[in-house]
């Protein structure tokens, strides 16, 4: 139960959000910060799912 | 026992969730769909023990093994299907997550056909 991935995802998003607020205020509209921030995300849960298919595919014989 | 720091896990990413749900919803599906992963691979470590014993069960009742495989892979599909689907309907998309169900429907249906062809063959033997 690695809990450090989840805390990962977890600071990532407030992050991003908070910085999103940041910029708001100096009135710069910051499209590409949330798309950074939705990347990264994303590739951390892309190999977490990766993780996971493996785990079925063992425990299952599915493949 | 593990279900105590479950709970407890699912309650601060839950927490987690809400707090980022009005500034960065797809953060907050990022972050659910993480623990629902992590939780996944902690109980299906803990199947492989149930599914262990099945296959000595089956070996010692000398039952044929592609009854249990074709089980389990329906089982591997439902789960996993289901999984996808529920975190589908989660973020809204009602329409993505039928179509995965569907499919999970499908390829069960199309796992489940040599026992479907098994069972009568033994029930055209069995007529006089």
């Amino acid at each position: 139960m690695d809990v450090d991935v989840i805390f990962k995802i977890a600071g990532l998003g407030i992050l991003i959000s908070v910085l999103n607020i940041i910029l708001k205020q100096a009135d710069k509209e910051a499209q590409m910060l949330t798309l950074a921030g939705v990347v990264v995300v994303l590739i951390v849960v892309v190999q977490l799912i990766n993780e996971l298919f493996n785990v079925v595919r063992s425990v299952f014989h599915l493949f | 026992m593990e279900i105590m720091n479950i709970v407890g896990f699912a309650l601060v990413v839950t927490v987690f969730a809400v707090l980022l749900r009005e500034g960065r919803p797809e953060m907050a599906l990022l972050l659910a769909l993480g623990f629902g992963i992590l939780v996944f691979i902690l109980v299906l470590g803990k199947m492989g023990t149930i599914i262990n014993l099945f296959r000595d069960l089956t070996r010692s009742a000398r039952v044929d093994e592609l009854y249990l495989t074709t089980l389990l892979k329906i089982l591997g599909i439902a789960y996993i299907a289901e999984f996808g689907a529920q975190i589908c309907r989660d973020a809204g998309e009602g329409t993505i997550a039928s179509k995965v169900e569907m499919a999970g429907k499908v390829l069960i249906l199309l796992l489940a056909l040599p026992i479907f062809a098994a069972v009568l063959e033994v029930v055209v033997r069995l007529l006089p």
